[in-house]
């Protein structure tokens, strides 16, 4: 039973993890750059929450509501200003603005908010569910995550799959100049995978922060990094790569810490990120692209 | 004849080699007689020694990221292991060589040669990947080298060294002493780094970067970055001087790492993690990569800039991160640059 | 009792310069073959080469000529069939490994080493025949000093052959398009290969500027008495350089011979200008 237990709460983390890393793996496969500031967008969400929940007692979900609208809106901002401008730049230089974007999150959020660690309500209480007489535990927080990430990767496949957007998405992620030639916005596309991804930053800030309520201005790097892991860990550019990425990192993360060490769980999640790309160079779902000579 | 008229490289290249020499010179030889005539304010003096080391940082990466072209975000995990092993050097070693200068030297030496081996171990697997994948495992080996640094302990004894990880089971005999007490890291270090020895790994660095660009060697890293399926069809062994590049700048990091370390009594693995990995991969990118005068003066300039931003204390970081997105849209934008030559008064006429 | 072999002739297709017929062939491709992406790109390719011949790989857009030449430098490895460079099996070598064992080769479109030097350009392709270690490099010992001066000197007279000498110290990036191209074979031969591979050195050139590189490509012959195997379209220069020409289209050879025999080949003429329609 323990060991469904964990294997619960690893499903629940890896359910944030996915939702994080479908935001990198959309701006990767569409935009070809590492925006490293999409975990402090995560932070800035969880703040907007804490705040609509605590400060103006508004019901949680509607909080929730208000920061993803809020989060649209910082992402096709940041995307505008300091993203746009660098579309034919080397991709180095537009990680550092990435990395410069990240730092001005966090500083920002720092001076708005104090470096005063806060505590997070969860938005949907504390409460478990009771299974097997009692003997496995999943608390409410929990299976919502899972739900809401499933829901979330069903909705984002169909609409990249049938929609005219998605299928404008999936163009320019092959070819900008050739989906260009056929009509297709591609400034507003990227514009549109940046809203989608932060949109679901501010959800994934709210979950994370509901299961681990401790809210702070670097609350966003380490789990953005982790789903960045997730993301290149199930092909990078690839949305089902993303779900399966984050899954699979958020499971070995909780059986290392439990059945490893807790001190060591990183490495060992590092470790199974350079053991899977030293097999699959592109990722579990990801295509490897061979340079035509 | 047009061609003749372009400019001649060679000259141009080997001008900017003596230029940098000559500048790291200069600043040496000004920043130390302000230091002993006690214009330097004790803070700024303090910053000598890791201004030195992250110049050689920066020299260090510039040669995997400008030259080779393969972009490392776990720098600073290498400047780590440099740190830690040269540190535990310099404690051993303190009965043997009583003499300082030489101690710092052997550490640094130890500590190169532990950073180039670690650069070799992770070189296997990580110079297999390419580009972005590259990267990110580069960041993931460089939390490693953390995460087993922050849960390892050494110590020493009559019986010899000791170590353990996860929790102290070294069980030393009496009189023995920890050098490495996991998180807490290594306490009590004598600070044996100056100023001029930084000056002089500097120098060195600067000179093996160089002497190394200009040979075989060199020639193979920038033809691997400029056109890899070129660079294997003329026969070039991809992987030995991904490897040769890897390894060297892991070593350089190393010895930076232990003239860090040896300025502080103090020093914990947590301080070596993604963003000082970033810090210097920035020095490079503002330097303009495959520059290594450049490289040597942003990292000056970025380890000042946040001290002298003091009196902004809660603003600092937030113009520092300013700072670094409008000098990348001033220097990658062609609009923007543009608009920025207009007020340029030295500006160039533009050749027919 | 063993059932009784049945023996075939098998066409043989191997045709060599008299000059050349006493020596062994420097490439032997038998039944060589590629699948890439579901599709034979490239199937039951046989090539002989001599050791001093100038073969010409004709064939419409997409039928596989530079395929072929990916096969033979190992930028993908061949599904079936084999290679024998100077009779050695290249089977399992890898691009760097055909190079050091007699192979070099342009690119369709250029690949040069842009921001160093031309004359870098061409040193770097001498990268295995220096012998100097990175100690000397960094240490500047008289040995590497030795071997950087005299590396300089034959580049000079390698890119000399072009009339380059003027151009070593410019960007090989900012050289314009035909003196790139000349600079790729310059740097091929640099690595002093028994066997050359252009793959459309006359692409984008004007006709003044062909008519020099067929004269270049004579002299290149001449000089280092090696065989080159060349890739295009301008049918001129085919016709008037090459000594054998192979034909492939859609991944196969479909005609072998000399410059006279394929211009009449019914099968070639064909392949370039379609079927005449059945009334």
């Amino acid at each position: 039973m323990t060991f469904l237990n964990f294997f619960i709460s690893g499903i629940s983390l890896g359910s944030i993890y996915a939702i994080i890393a479908l935001g990198y793996t959309m701006v990767y496969g569409i935009a070809k750059m590492l925006n490293f500031a999409h975990g402090d967008v995560i932070m800035v969400g969880a703040y907007v929450c804490f705040y609509m929940a605590v400060r103006y007692e508004l019901p949680p979900l509607l909080g929730v509501v208000i920061a993803m609208v809020v989060c649209t809106l910082l992402g096709m901002i940041v995307e505008r200003l300091a993203y746009k401008p660098l579309r034919q730049a080397p991709s180095l230089a537009v990680l550092i603005t990435a990395i410069g974007m990240s730092y001005f999150l966090q500083n920002t959020a720092l001076l708005l908010w104090s470096s005063n660690p806060k505590v997070f309500p969860s938005i949907i209480g504390r409460g478990s569910f009771k299974l097997f007489g009692g003997e496995l535990s999943v608390s409410h927080i929990t299976a919502l995550t899972i739900g809401v990430c499933l829901v979330i990767m069903a909705a984002l496949t169909l609409f990249v799959g049938k929609t005219k957007m998605g299928k404008a998405m999936r163009a320019c992620s092959e070819d900008k100049g050739a989906a260009q030639l056929m009509g297709i916005n591609v400034n507003a596309t990227i514009s549109l995978t940046f809203a989608i991804g932060s949109g679901l930053a501010a959800v994934a800030g709210a979950l994370l922060c509901s299961a681990y309520p401790t809210l702070m201005p670097t609350t966003g790097a380490l789990p953005g990094i982790k789903a960045f892991t997730a993301a290149v860990f199930g092909g990078i550019g690839s949305i089902p790569g993303a779900f399966l990425g984050g899954l699979m990192l958020g499971v070995i993360e909780i059986f290392a810490k439990a059945y490893i060490s807790s001190q060591l769980s990183d490495a060992v999640v590092f470790g199974v990120l350079i053991v899977v790309l030293l097999v699959k160079p592109a990722g579990l779902l990801g295509k490897m692209t061979q340079e035509k000579v | 004849m047009t061609m003749r008229r372009l400019i001649n490289l060679k000259r141009v290249e080997a001008r900017r080699i003596y230029l940098t020499y000559a500048v790291v010179i200069v600043a040496y030889v000004i920043c130390q007689s302000m230091s002993s005539a006690k214009f330097l304010s004790s803070s700024m003096r303090g910053m000598l020694v890791p201004i030195c080391a992250y110049m050689v940082m920066a020299v260090s990466l510039n040669l995997v990221v400008g030259i080779l072209g393969e972009l490392s975000l776990g720098h600073a995990g290498f400047m780590s292991v440099g740190a830690f092993s040269g540190v535990a050097a310099a404690i051993l070693l303190q009965g043997v060589i009583p003499f300082a200068p030489v101690r710092l030297a052997v550490a640094m030496i130890v500590a190169a040669v532990f950073a180039a081996a670690a650069g070799f171990v992770i070189g296997i697997p990580v110079l297999r990947l390419k580009g972005d994948y590259l990267a990110i495992v580069t960041l993931a080996f460089g939390e490693i080298i953390k995460s087993i640094l922050n849960n390892f302990y050494l110590g020493v004894d009559s019986g010899g060294l000791h170590f353990s990880m996860l929790a102290d089971t070294t069980r030393l005999l009496p009189g023995g002493k920890l050098i490495i007490r996991g998180p807490m890291g290594i306490s009590g270090i004598q600070k044996i780094a100056t100023f001029p020895a930084g000056a002089i790994l500097l120098f060195i660095s600067l000179m093996i970067v160089f002497n190394l660009v200009n040979s075989r060697s060199g020639r193979a890293f920038m033809a691997i970055r400029d056109d890899r399926i070129a660079a294997e069809s003329i026969g070039l062994d991809i992987t030995k001087y991904k490897m040769m590049a890897f390894v060297m700048s892991a070593a350089l990091a190393g010895a930076a790492g232990a003239l860090f370390a040896m300025n502080y009594s103090t020093i914990v693995a947590n301080k070596f993690d993604f963003n000082t990995s970033i810090l210097i991969l920035v020095f490079v990118v503002l330097g303009g990569q495959g520059n290594m005068l450049g490289g040597i003066i942003a990292a000056a300039v970025l380890t000042i800039l946040p001290e002298k931003l003091r009196e902004f204390s809660e603003y600092r970081m937030l113009l520092y991160a300013i700072v670094l997105i409008v000098m990348m849209l001033a220097t990658n934008n062609a609009e923007i640059k543009d608009f920025i030559s207009r007020f340029n008064p030295f500006r160039r006429k533009e050749e027919a | 009792m063993r059932a009784k072999t049945k023996y075939v002739p098998i066409p043989s297709t191997i045709i060599l310069p008299e000059r050349d017929a006493e020596r062994a062939p420097v490439l032997e491709c038998v039944k060589l073959g590629i699948t890439l992406g579901g599709i034979k790109a490239v199937e039951d390719f046989n090539l002989t080469v001599g050791r001093t011949e100038i073969v010409g790989l004709i064939g419409p857009n997409g039928a596989g000529k530079t395929t072929v030449f990916n096969l033979l430098t190992k930028v993908y490895q061949p599904t079936t069939g084999t290679i024998l460079l100077n009779g050695q099996d290249t089977h399992g070598m890898n691009t760097m490994q055909v190079n050091k064992a007699g192979i070099a080769r342009t690119f369709q479109n250029i690949r040069l080493f842009r921001n160093m030097s031309v004359i870098d350009n061409v040193k770097t392709a001498m990268n295995n025949e220096m012998r100097y270690n990175m100690a000397s490099a960094i240490l500047r010992l008289p040995n590497y000093r030795r071997e950087e001066v005299a590396a300089h000197r034959r580049a000079l007279k390698l890119l000399s052959i072009f009339d380059m000498q003027g151009v070593a110290d410019v960007p090989a990036g900012s050289l314009p398009y035909g003196a790139q191209r000349r600079l790729e074979i310059v740097r091929a031969l640099a690595t002093n290969p028994s066997l050359l591979l252009l793959d459309e050195p006359a692409a984008g050139m004007n006709p003044s500027e062909t008519a020099d590189l067929m004269d270049n490509i004579r002299k290149v012959h001449e000089m280092f008495q090696i065989a080159i195997i060349l890739i295009e379209h301008d049918m001129s220069l085919v016709m008037n350089i090459c000594e054998g020409i192979c034909v492939l289209n859609f991944g196969h050879v479909i005609a072998k011979g000399t410059p006279d025999e394929i211009q009449s080949n019914p099968a070639v003429i064909e392949a370039y200008l379609g079927r005449k329609k059945e009334a």
